[in-house]
């Protein structure tokens, strides 16, 4: 256990959460992963700040912090949009046609996949698999799976999330 | 048993040859003048076997071994000069040629390079597979030191020396699969490296000119890497 | 908890549910709940209260039912009728035809292929249960197992039980699961066995694009997986379990939570179990999307909360895993199957399947297929009768082309060989494998050459980069596959690219680099004039590429 303690980057209230999660396994180098879930869940993306804060909190080396953020895919290190729509790139999907789904985001937003249109209002993601290969091709708005789009239906999703 | 103590007979290249139970193959080859190639292996480091080079074939087993962290067995035979192996070892070095901007010319460990030495050795004159010319930056920050990404191989001797030996973690490898690259504590510049202690230890350990001394022109570069098994066994007694 | 305790459980929760005249099961899985079945299952609930029906009809939100193509589903009981596309306004009138006639516009066709060819085990509570009851997984005979292994056998006795079913691991390589355990059994390290601190790991980190049947039996029936595991660990001489969980699966997240939480206060986990001297803790690990953490040794590394690298094998984890000490990994279908050996006997898994391949796989039917869903079927089942029987065939009167097993390690597998037996060997003759399960159907409008580079663009993204073979070797076949897509490749581009599958397939450390030409290898082997109409020709066959 730790002798001293560290204090968090402000004085949010979301990093009580954080803390919580490292104090419930010890604040135990191991927990990194998890402490990073977590300021990701309570924050939306991983900001220095949070990651000097884990590091100092954990006791891990700054560049193996670093190195496991950027290491996985679930990660991020900028702020998503206000909205996020995730589109599945699974095979089925594929073969039933992400691609195109794509591009109607990029023809329209002028975005790829992990990228924030310009007035930070949509956040278009990729998906490995979302395991809703019944619905191929799917994609999630804002947490909800729509499944069997097309780029018009697409676009009436983003619209939806718009307002 | 201590495995130290038990002696283990096997066949390299169709020579007898006698080593300790806990011995990997490269260990009793290095021993026995056998030469396999190596990049990622240091001694006084641990092993990652990432670099393939010393991949070496073992009879009755399907799947090519590397013989940096293969443990030696009785009995076992060994061949790590095949036609096949050779043949491995020179796509797997143009690759390394392809991923980064290698340019020998104007590198500072011209002449004095371990991957430019592997071309040497393993008979590569050309490469035959596309160079990606990857757009990868050159950190000059550090007042004693350079990074040019260009040149790094990835075999993270750098890494390991540094949380291993000097006990800093100041490098790590960031991103995944071909967007890898080593960098410091949070990915600032070198030189604003709060946990760097400047020992060098890193640009020492540096197969190629990716880690090296500011102030050196084109291959001035000289290392010194004797030191590593030195501390290596000067920290254990400490503990 | 003792053994009377959980008889009593279970006839109690059997009687209530026996007192009732009708049982509504809605599935809440994540296919139906992205078509908000949870909202029919609301607007159900609801009905019943307004219409006094309480004591006669229970509704409940069950796993998955299977045909995911017809979600939501809702399943009648005792009669067996089941409904497809519901929505929230229909809740009336399927409350009013519980009495009379099941409503033809919504029911599904009675003793449907895709019900009744199936041979279910591991998924046989799926659809069954309320998953987030552990009373109902009791009254399915659930924890009965582990009751049994704890006062009767011995480990030896569990482990030569699995290893006589003939049960392989169901990840995707098959190695014999008996053998596992017992290598684990005798991993001693340098002290004595008693000493010696084990792990058990279930790997829930289902990565395969186009694979959800890991996912779905989480949701569906956690408390089998928990119970596999608590089985694995006393056989093994663990005390310590982890189970290492997609991020991406929330769903499965809660429910796994919550039936943990439920086991612990049953006592079906935890300390002193069923009064005897066993202990068994398991704790939820969340990945974070790396399709290499489903390789052992990088999972191993990813709990230990590092980056995801595989390390080379030997040592395995067996001897040498999570922490450096001896560790059990097996797949959650694998755990799965575990509670219905013990309970049942390893004749009676033993029977099920072909020589070699024993008992039932779960596959994840998709793509160019009528049904698709989850199925399980017996090993040794021909893929036709999978994909035609079961699957229904190919919708919009197109033609079968090929079917895709094993994911981006697997391959291709063309028309010809659709009577072969589904078991690792044969699989692996036809140049792909069974893989963890994912089943995708192509037909005619897919082209095989984009199917492989677009397997190769997730092999590159998910390379984690240690090898050289792997790291540049994918991305070098990867702008070769897209060369040729474009029109632009030669045939030496072809022999470069067959050249690269085999260095990055014996020379690249862990299983993903070393699967990661299979793709290519499988359609050049079935396709390969599809190729070379990309490049002589410039002409994609089926129309896709656009040269």
């Amino acid at each position: 256990m730790r002798s001293e303690k560290i204090s968090p980057p402000s004085e949010d209230k979301r990093w009580k959460i954080v803390d919580t999660t490292m104090r419930r396994k010890g604040y135990v180098p191991s927990a990194l992963i998890e402490a990073l879930h977590s300021t990701q869940e309570a924050f939306g993306y991983l900001d220095e700040s949070a990651l000097r804060y884990i590091s100092a909190s954990l006791r891990v080396p700054p560049s193996k912090v670093y190195g496991v953020a950027t290491f996985y895919h679930f990660f991020t290190l900028r702020p998503q949009g206000k909205h996020t729509c995730v589109v599945c790139t699974g095979t089925a999907c594929y073969i039933k046609g992400a691609s195109a789904l794509l591009q109607t985001l990029d023809k329209n937003f002028d975005i790829k996949p992990g990228e924030t249109t310009s007035d930070g209002e949509i956040s278009v993601l990729t998906a490995r698999c979302l395991g809703s290969c019944s619905l191929a091709p799917a994609a999630v708005f804002d947490g909800h799976v729509a499944g069997n789009l097309e780029p018009q239906t697409l676009m009436e999703q983003i619209a939806r999330l718009k307002e | 048993m201590n495995p130290q103590a038990q002696v283990t007979t096997l066949k390299i290249d169709d020579r007898e040859i006698s080593a300790h139970a806990d011995q990997t193959i490269l260990d009793v080859a290095i021993e026995n003048g056998i030469e396999i190639p190596t990049l990622c292996h240091l001694e006084g480091l641990s092993e990652v076997g990432a670099c393939r080079l010393c991949l070496v074939e073992i009879q009755g087993t399907p799947k090519l071994q590397p013989a940096c962290v293969t443990r030696v067995r009785e009995g076992m035979e060994v061949v790590t000069h095949s036609e096949r192996l050779q043949k491995y070892r020179r796509f797997i070095l143009e690759l390394f040629f392809t991923e980064r901007n290698h340019i020998c010319s104007v590198c500072v460990a011209n002449g004095n390079c371990e991957l430019q030495d592997m071309a040497t050795t393993l008979g590569m004159d050309h490469v035959h597979y596309p160079y990606l010319y990857p757009n990868v930056p050159v950190d000059a920050s550090h007042d004693l030191f350079g990074l040019d990404q260009n040149r790094c191989i990835l075999c993270t001797r750098c890494v390991r020396v540094c949380a291993e030996i000097e006990g800093a973690h100041t490098w790590d490898v960031r991103g995944h699969g071909i967007d890898s690259r080593v960098f410091t504590d949070f990915n600032e510049p070198w030189g604003e490296s709060v946990t760097c202690t400047s020992c060098g230890k890193c640009v020492n350990v540096c197969p190629t000119g990716a880690l090296f001394k500011k102030g050196k022109s084109v291959g001035e570069m000289s290392r010194k890497i004797d030191f590593l098994p030195y501390l290596k066994k000067m920290r254990e007694e400490m503990k | 908890m003792t053994r009377e305790e959980l008889d009593a459980i279970g006839e109690k929760e059997l009687a209530a549910s026996q007192q009732v005249k009708h049982r509504l099961n809605v599935c809440l899985a994540a296919g139906c709940m992205s078509l908000q079945s949870d909202a029919v299952l609301a607007s159900l609930q609801k009905n019943i209260k307004e219409r006094g029906l309480e004591h006669e009809c229970h509704v409940k939100g069950v796993g998955c039912l299977g045909l995911c193509k017809a979600g939501p589903l809702v399943a009648v009981e005792p009669n067996g009728v089941m409904y497809q596309h519901v929505t929230a306004n229909e809740a009336n009138e399927i409350l009013e035809a519980l009495d009379a006639e099941p409503l033809a516009q919504l029911a599904l066709e009675p003793a449907l292929p895709f019900f009744n060819r199936q041979t279910k085990i591991s998924l046989e509570n799926s659809g069954v249960i309320d998953p987030e009851r552990i009373e109902e997984y009791i009254a399915q005979g659930g924890y009965a197992a582990l009751a049994q292994v704890l006062n009767e056998l011995t480990p030896a006795q569990v482990v030569e039980q699995v290893t006589r079913s003939g049960l392989r691991g169901r990840g995707g390589a098959g190695y014999p699961t008996g053998l596992k355990w017992s290598t684990v059994v005798k991993a001693q390290g340098a002290q004595t066995r008693e000493s010696v601190q084990k792990y058990v790991i279930c790997n829930a980190d289902e990565g395969d694009p186009g694979a959800f049947m890991d996912r779905s039996m989480l949701e569906s029936d956690p408390h089998r997986i928990l119970e596999g595991m608590a089985i694995a660990a006393y056989a093994v001489g663990a005390n310590q379990g982890y189970i290492y969980v997609r991020a991406e699966y929330p769903l499965a997240i809660k429910r796994l939570k919550i039936a943990i939480r439920q086991a612990e206060r049953a006592g079906v986990l935890g300390s002193a179990i069923f009064a005897s001297p066993f202990n068994f803790h398991v704790e939820l690990r969340m990945g974070a999307g790396a399709f290499v953490c489903g390789e052992e040794t990088a999972l191993i590394a990813s709990i230990e909360g590092g980056r995801g690298l595989p390390r080379i094998r030997p040592p395995y984890p067996a001897e040498y895993g999570l922490w450096g000490k001896p560790t059990l990994i097996n797949n959650v279908e694998t755990y799965a199957l575990v509670p219905s050996i013990i309970r049942n006997g390893s004749e009676w898994f033993a029977n099920i399947g072909t020589e070699k391949s024993k008992g039932t796989k779960v596959f994840a039917l998709a793509g160019a297929v009528q049904n698709t869903g989850l199925v399980e079927v017996p090993m040794g089942i021909t893929l036709r009768e999978i994909i035609f029987d079961i699957g229904g065939g190919i919708p919009d009167g197109k033609k079968f082309k090929a079917v895709q097993t094993g994911g981006p390690s697997g391959g291709c597998v063309p028309k010809q060989f659709l009577d072969k037996a589904v078991d690792y060997e044969t699989l692996t003759q036809l140049g792909t494998i069974m893989g963890s399960g994912g089943m995708i159907v192509m037909d005619e409008t897919s082209c095989m050459v984009d199917v492989a580079r677009y397997f190769m663009e997730f092999c590159m993204t998910e390379s984690c980069g240690k090898c050289v073979p792997c790291r540049v070797g994918t991305v070098q076949m990867y702008n070769l596959l897209t060369k040729i897509t474009q029109g632009e490749a030669t045939l030496d581009d072809l022999a470069l690219l067959e050249e690269l599958c085999d260095l990055v397939r014996n020379t690249s450390l862990c299983g993903l680099g070393q699967a990661a030409p299979n793709p290519v290898l499988s359609t050049l082997r079935y396709f390969r004039e599809e190729y070379v109409a990309h490049i002589q020709d410039k002409k994609c066959p089926a129309g896709v590429c656009k040269l």
